[in-house]
């Protein structure tokens, strides 16, 4: 025991002398060559008294020290587990249906613009999530997708006055396709090297968008992409057929909402089915899945595929929104922050890259004020979250989901 | 007229880059046997199973099943028609259920009816899955790894069953346990069995006939009891002095 915290406490010393060392250079060193130490001392300081308290009140909590509030604490964590574990799933679906539709009523443009944000993420999250979580392919560039999707929508608005609606299912298409390009080489290739050559990939779409100025505009991008229109019958003067261009935030905000149902649905039903199986069984092993008469070629190209067409939504939608494209909506970055949505939230589970892309969307804009610090303290809660929640947020159930569901019927 | 052999491999050649693993393999398997294939560490046992299945492309040679040559087919269209191996290391799913690793077995299979009947002949079998139907698959100990893998295999209703060591890192008793249930596989469903052992004495004991390999090509090829009783082979596999 005493051990024990003897290297608690050294590690802790070594690790507050480094982090003095890093911060010094960061913030002690100013651009116009003057350099200070008072301000890295203060920071300094706050944070070994903070990190100091933490480490103190685990070494109690260790010690059984703290059971007059740990007891209580324990109690209601179990109380409000079991309470909520009462209501159905179904509940909660409707209880989460019921305040996403109800969102904009009481929200301002700024909380509208940040929940569009999040439900694009949710779509581009769900659909990456079916070739990571999934099929267990490691996709660095799964933007281009995001990006083809995009500019089918731009260019088909542009060139050929086609409505939203119409152009959904060719930025699918084309997306698909890309997907197919992109899949059909690479399948052979396994973990990291797949991963490099994604990341490649994703790199080309975009070079390719800045580039090729007669169909894209280049880096200038594309404007005046029309916004969704509905038709809808009005009754005020007589019977007639009105067109609504739906412009204002929170038409746009159901628009995508209707796309991210969509695609819930769409993954959900193909997580159950007999190709989600067969590709959880290619990530679980590839050579196995393969000797159990699963086509591992047709199969990961089929994730890639679909992963893609998810990405081509999001994408026109995104188009569709902004009225304007161009390339630097697609750059890594993007990719990284889809990536990092799908593992903070928990890998082939529906519910958790829900949370994962609020948190990633709606945490940045929180901590707008420390505009300065935002990636470090972006970074301190990836780590964290990694270290006391290795699975994501919300875990992945359905392996034993299934079996129940098969009980039930 | 001969009888014909379930499957026959012909002189089949098979490397890794430059590296020779098969020199020239050649045996067959007849109907309701237990054949199996002894060797040392390295000697391609393994890749004579993966070869047979087409995961490890053939170099020269040919590998023929109820009379058709299969080494071109794709590896994926072969437990449809009842040649289903139980690979190395048993290779379960892990993060799956052990419900779902069995429902894998059956992937290619459409009849519901059947695999929910197959599914309970699997539990009859091996008892122990029954009880953790939604544990997964990573978290069974070895020796029950290996019964799911042999009952995932079993899920495909094969004609012919690739058995790769199955005593691979499992205690003796739960060794017998699973060549009981080898042998039952064999005389209750009537399935035919090759089966690939570095466990001569017990591979031996359980199978009809048996093939020696070494480094790559196969050094003897008998009736199980006569290379039982073979002074060589008795020094080189069963460790007698």
């Amino acid at each position: 025991m005493i051990r024990a915290s003897k290297d608690i406490w050294r590690g802790y010393l070594i690790g507050i002398v480094w982090l003095l060392a890093l911060l010094w250079p960061l913030l002690g060193i100013h651009s116009d060559g003057t350099l200070s130490f008072s301000r890295t001392l203060q920071v300094w300081l706050i944070i070994a008294v903070i990190t100091l308290l933490l480490i103190l009140i685990t070494l109690l909590y260790k010690n059984q020290k703290l059971t007059w509030i740990s007891g209580p604490v324990a109690r209601t964590r179990s109380a409000i587990g079991s309470s909520s574990q009462k209501v159905p799933t179904w509940g909660w679906i409707m209880l989460a249906a019921l305040f996403a539709l109800t969102f904009p009523l009481y929200t301002g443009r700024s909380a509208q613009d940040v929940a569009i944000n999040v439900l694009v993420y949710i779509c581009l999250g769900l659909g990456l999530n079916i070739v990571i979580g999934l099929a267990g392919m490691l996709d660095l560039g799964y933007i281009a997708f995001y990006g083809v999707g995009a500019y089918t929508y731009a260019l088909l608005s542009i060139h050929f006055q086609l409505s939203f609606w119409l152009a959904l299912p060719f930025a699918a298409f084309t997306a698909c396709i890309a997907g197919c390009i992109i899949g059909y080489p690479t399948l052979r290739m396994r973990g990291d090297y797949l991963a490099i050559v994604t990341l490649g990939f994703g790199e080309i779409v975009r070079i390719i968008l800045n580039n090729w100025m007669t169909l894209t505009n280049g880096p200038n991008g594309i404007l005046g992409i029309k916004a969704p229109g509905i038709y809808y019958p009005s009754f005020a003067d007589g019977f007639s057929i009105e067109h609504l261009w739906l412009k204002k935030l929170h038409y746009v905000y159901y628009v995508v909402l209707l796309l991210v149902v969509f695609t819930i649905i769409a993954v959900h039903r193909l997580n159950f089915s007999r190709i989600g199986r067969a590709w959880e069984a290619i990530r679980e092993d590839e050579t196995a899945a393969e000797l159990m008469g699963v086509n591992t070629f047709k199969l990961k190209l089929l994730a890639y595929a679909m992963g893609a067409i998810f990405g081509g939504l999001a994408g026109a939608f995104f188009a569709a929104r902004m009225r304007f494209v161009s390339p630097e909506s697609f750059t890594f970055i993007e990719s990284a922050m889809v990536l990092a949505m799908v593992v903070l939230g928990g890998m082939a589970s529906i519910p958790g890259i829900i949370l994962g892309a609020m948190a990633l969307v709606v945490l940045p804009e929180v901590f707008r004020e420390f505009e300065l610090y935002r990636m470090l303290a972006f970074g301190a809660s990836m780590t964290l979250m990694m270290l006391f929640r290795p699975a994501g947020l919300i875990p992945a159930k359905r392996m034993g989901k299934r079996s129940e569901e098969k009980e039930g019927a | 007229m001969t009888e014909q052999p379930v499957l026959e491999l012909q002189d089949i050649h098979t490397s890794y880059g430059n590296i020779k693993a098969l020199k020239g393999i050649s045996l067959s398997v007849f109907q309701g046997e237990i054949v199996t294939i002894i060797g040392a560490n390295g000697a391609g046992k393994s890749t004579t199973l993966m070869s047979i299945c087409n995961i490890v492309p053939i170099e020269k040679g040919a590998v023929f099943y109820y009379g058709e040559a299969i080494h071109k087919r794709p590896a994926d269209t072969l437990p449809a028609r009842g040649l289903i191996q139980v690979p190395e290391g048993r290779r379960i799913f892990p993060r799956l259920s052990v419900e779902d690793n069995l429902d894998m077995g059956a992937f290619f299979r459409k009849d519901h009816a059947g695999i929910a009947a197959d599914m309970g002949h699997v539990y009859n079998l091996f008892p122990v899955l029954k009880d953790r139907t939604r544990q997964k698959g990573g978290t069974l100990s070895g020796g029950e790894q290996q019964m799911l893998a042999i009952g995932r295999a079993l899920m495909g209703r094969p004609k012919l069953l690739l058995l790769d060591e199955p005593s691979l890192g499992l205690a003796p008793m739960i060794v017998q346990k699973i060549f009981e249930i080898i042998n039952n596989i064999n005389t209750i469903n009537k399935t035919t069995i090759l089966l690939v052992e570095q466990n001569a004495n017990i591979a031996l004991k359980t199978a009809k006939r048996g093939y020696v390999l070494e480094t790559g090509t196969i050094l003897f090829s008998d009736q199980s009891d006569a290379l039982l009783g073979n002074p060589d082979i008795r020094k080189a596999y069963l460790g007698e002095i």
